[in-house]
C-alpha cells in the first residue's frame, strides 16, 4: 500500500500574524513554522499503517526551499520519502492541480490531507483533489481501519459522527481524533539521523491556472477594554447581556 | 442567471443557518437584480422561506437514503446549478457545508472561497472578505472564474426578513459516482451543536475536574447553549474532543461565548474570536482572556456560576 500525506508548513499556533507590502503579503519574519496540526495527525496514522500493514509513506508539500525543514521532520517522524513541489502556492485550486499531476505519475492508495490548514483555513484541497480524481473523499476523519481494500471510517460533523464504508483509493481529511495528541510521534535522534539519508525529491511544476486571487489582508479591529462586573453583582451582568449586548 | 443557496435542514425543519443563507442571498440577488433560488433536502416545512425572500425552492426527496451523502448531494446540486445557471452559490460553514463546497466547485468548474463574512464588495469579478489565520486576520479574495461558490461563516450576516412568493419544485435525487457509503449516524440529539448554537458555554482547567461539569451544563441548559471546552480539558480526557474549541479544535462564531475558568491561550482566543460578545469568568485577574473579553467577572466559578444559573432561571 502506498500512502501520500500532503503537508502544509504553517505558522506556529502561538504566532502573531502580521502583513507587509501594503497588507498584501504575510510577514514570515520571526515566525516559527510547524507541520500543520491536522496534517500531523494524518501523518502519524500513516506511520502506524507503515508499521501494521507495511505501507510506504510519501510526504509532499508545495512550497519553496523554506519548507524543507518541515519535510525533513516528517522523514524523521518516519515517512519513507518526501517530495517538494517547488513553487509558492497561490490558492488551493493550484495546489490541487500540482497534486493531480503527481498522482498521474505515481500511484497512491490512500491520500491524506489535513482537514484544513491553520493559516488559510481553506479546507478544500482534499475534496477538490478526490473529485478531480473521481475517487471518494471523507472530510473530518476521526477513525480509519483498513482490511484488504475495504475501509471502515468515521466522520465527525456538528453534533455527531457517522460510520462510513469505502474502498481504496480514497482521500481523507485528517484531524484530531484520527490519532490523539498524545500519540503524535516525536522524532528521536535515530529518526533525525536517518531522515538526512532519505530521498527528498524536488519537482519543478508547470504553470497552472488559478481560480482565486488574494488581494489584501487586514487584522480585526482592536477591541475596547473589558467591562468588569463585581462577582457579588450578577444582576448587572445579566442586565448588560440583555439590554446592552442584546444577546440573551 | 440566479443566486443559489444550499439550505440545511434537520428532521424536515430548516436550520437557522438556512434562513441566514437565504437572507444573505436575498441581499445579493436584490443588489444584482436576480432571482434567489434555494436547494434543500427532505424539507417538510418550507413555508418559512417566503418570509426570507426565496423565489424558488428545489426540494429533493432522498427516499430511503436518509443520510447526508456528499456525492449524491453534489451531483444533484450540480444539475440544479446548471439548470438555473447560478453564478454565485452559497453554502453554510457547517461541517457538511464545508464538505460540500470544494466537491461542488470541481463538479461545476467554479472558484471556491470559504469563511466569507460579508456580502461581496464587488461583483464582476466577485470580490469578498473572508476570515483566515483562524480568525486572527481577514483577507479579501477575488474570484477568477465565471461561477463562484462561497461558504458563509455563521452569524456573520444575521437574519433579514423579506416577503416573497415561493415556487416549489421537486427535483430528482441523482445517483453518486464514487464508492462511499454512510452506514450509520450517531447524533447527540438532545444537545445544541457548537456550530448551530447562538450561545456557547465553555469550561477550562479552572473547573478542576470532569465531575464539576454540571456547572457548565446547567448554565448551558438554561441559556439553550452548546457546551465547549479548552484544549487541555479535552487532552486530559475530561471532555470529548468534539467539544474542544480553538485553533486545532472547532471554531466558534456564536453571538455569545461564555468562558469559565479558561485562561485564554492565544490558540483558544483565535478559535473563538468570531463570536460577537465574549464573557469571561475567572478567579485570576491576570488571565489573558480578560484582554479579549467584552464583559468579565473576577471570581470563583464555583461561587459565581450557580448564582448566575439560578438568576437566569428565575428570569425566564
Amino acid at each position: 500500500m502506498n500512502i501520500l500525506v500532503c503537508i502544509s508548513s504553517v505558522p506556529d499556533t502561538t504566532s502573531k500574524i502580521n502583513f507587509k507590502n501594503d497588507n498584501t503579503i504575510f510577514e514570515t519574519e520571526g515566525v516559527q513554522f510547524i507541520i500543520n496540526p491536522n496534517d500531523e495527525f494524518g501523518l502519524t496514522r500513516a506511520i502506524w499503517l507503515q508499521q501494521s500493514h507495511g505501507a510506504n509513506v510519501t510526504v509532499v508539500s508545495v512550497g519553496d526551499s523554506s519548507c524543507e525543514p518541515i519535510l525533513r521532520k516528517c522523514l524523521a517522524i518516519g515517512a519513507d520519502q518526501a517530495i517538494r513541489i517547488d513553487t509558492i502556492p497561490k490558492d488551493g485550486f493550484q495546489v490541487v492541480a500540482y497534486l493531480t499531476s503527481l498522482l498521474e505519475i505515481n500511484k497512491y492508495d490512500l491520500i491524506i490531507t489535513g482537514r484544513e490548514s491553520i493559516d488559510y483555513n481553506g479546507g478544500m484541497v482534499g475534496g477538490m483533489l478526490a473529485t478531480k480524481l473521481k475517487i471518494p473523499y471523507l472530510s473530518n476523519c476521526i477513525y480509519l481501519d483498513i482490511k484488504d481494500d475495504n475501509l471502515k471510517l468515521e466522520r465527525e460533523f456538528d453534533g455527531g459522527k457517522e460510520k462510513v464504508s469505502a474502498s481504496l483509493p480514497i482521500v481523507i481529511g485528517s484531524q484530531k481524533g484520527l490519532v490523539e495528541e498524545k500519540d503524535l510521534i516525536i522524532p528521536n535522534m535515530r529518526g533525525i539521523m536517518q531522515a538526512r539519508q532519505k530521498p527528498l525529491e524536488v519537482l519543478s511544476p508547470e504553470q497552472v491556472e488559478l481560480s482565486t486571487q488574494d488581494l489584501s489582508f487586514e487584522k480585526p479591529s482592536e477591541k475596547g477594554p473589558v467591562r468588569l462586573v463585581d462577582a457579588e453583582n450578577i444582576d448587572e451582568l445579566i442586565d448588560l447581556l440583555e439590554n446592552e449586548a442584546k444577546v440573551i | 442567471m440566479t443566486i443559489l443557496v444550499v439550505i440545511e435542514s434537520e428532521l424536515g425543519k430548516i436550520k437557522k443557518s438556512g434562513l441566514e443563507l437565504a437572507s444573505y442571498g436575498r441581499k445579493i440577488a436584490d443588489d444584482k437584480g436576480l432571482k434567489l433560488t434555494a436547494v434543500g433536502f427532505n424539507i417538510e416545512d418550507y413555508s418559512v422561506l417566503n418570509k426570507y425572500g426565496v423565489d424558488k425552492l428545489y426540494n429533493v426527496e432522498t427516499g430511503e437514503d436518509i443520510f447526508f451523502d456528499v456525492d449524491r448531494y453534489s451531483e444533484t446540486i450540480t444539475k440544479i446549478i446548471k439548470e438555473e445557471n447560478a453564478i454565485l452559490i452559497v453554502v453554510s460553514s457547517s461541517a457538511d457545508g464545508r464538505y460540500l463546497g470544494p466537491v461542488l466547485s470541481i463538479k461545476t468548474q467554479s472558484a471556491y472561497i470559504p469563511n466569507v463574512v460579508e456580502v461581496p464588495s464587488q461583483y464582476e469579478p466577485i470580490q469578498v472578505k473572508c476570515s483566515c489565520f483562524t480568525n486572527k486576520a481577514f483577507k479579501t479574495s477575488k474570484s477568477l472564474k465565471n461561477r463562484t461558490i462561497i461558504s458563509l461563516l455563521s452569524n456573520s450576516f444575521g437574519l433579514n426578513e423579506k416577503a416573497s412568493s415561493l415556487e416549489l419544485i421537486n427535483h430528482n435525487y441523482e445517483n453518486g459516482i464514487v464508492n462511499l457509503k454512510v452506514e450509520s449516524v450517531d447524533k447527540v440529539s438532545d444537545k445544541v451543536s457548537i456550530a448551530d448554537a447562538q450561545i456557547v458555554v465553555s469550561g477550562g482547567r479552572g473547573l478542576k475536574g470532569p465531575e464539576n461539569w454540571y456547572l457548565i451544563e446547567d448554565l448551558a441548559e438554561v441559556l439553550g447553549a452548546a457546551t465547549a471546552c479548552s484544549k487541555p480539558v479535552s487532552d486530559m480526557g475530561w471532555r470529548p474532543h468534539s467539544e474542544h474549541v480553538g485553533q486545532t479544535g472547532k471554531p466558534v462564531a456564536s453571538n455569545l461565548y461564555i468562558a469559565v475558568g479558561v485562561s485564554g491561550a492565544i490558540q483558544h482566543l483565535a478559535g473563538i474570536n468570531s463570536s460577537k460578545i465574549k464573557v469571561v469568568i475567572n478567579n485570576d485577574p491576570e488571565a489573558p482572556f480578560f484582554k479579549a473579553a467584552d464583559y468579565g467577572i473576577v471570581g470563583d466559578a464555583f461561587d459565581v456560576i450557580p448564582k448566575l444559573t439560578e438568576k437566569l432561571k428565575m428570569r425566564k
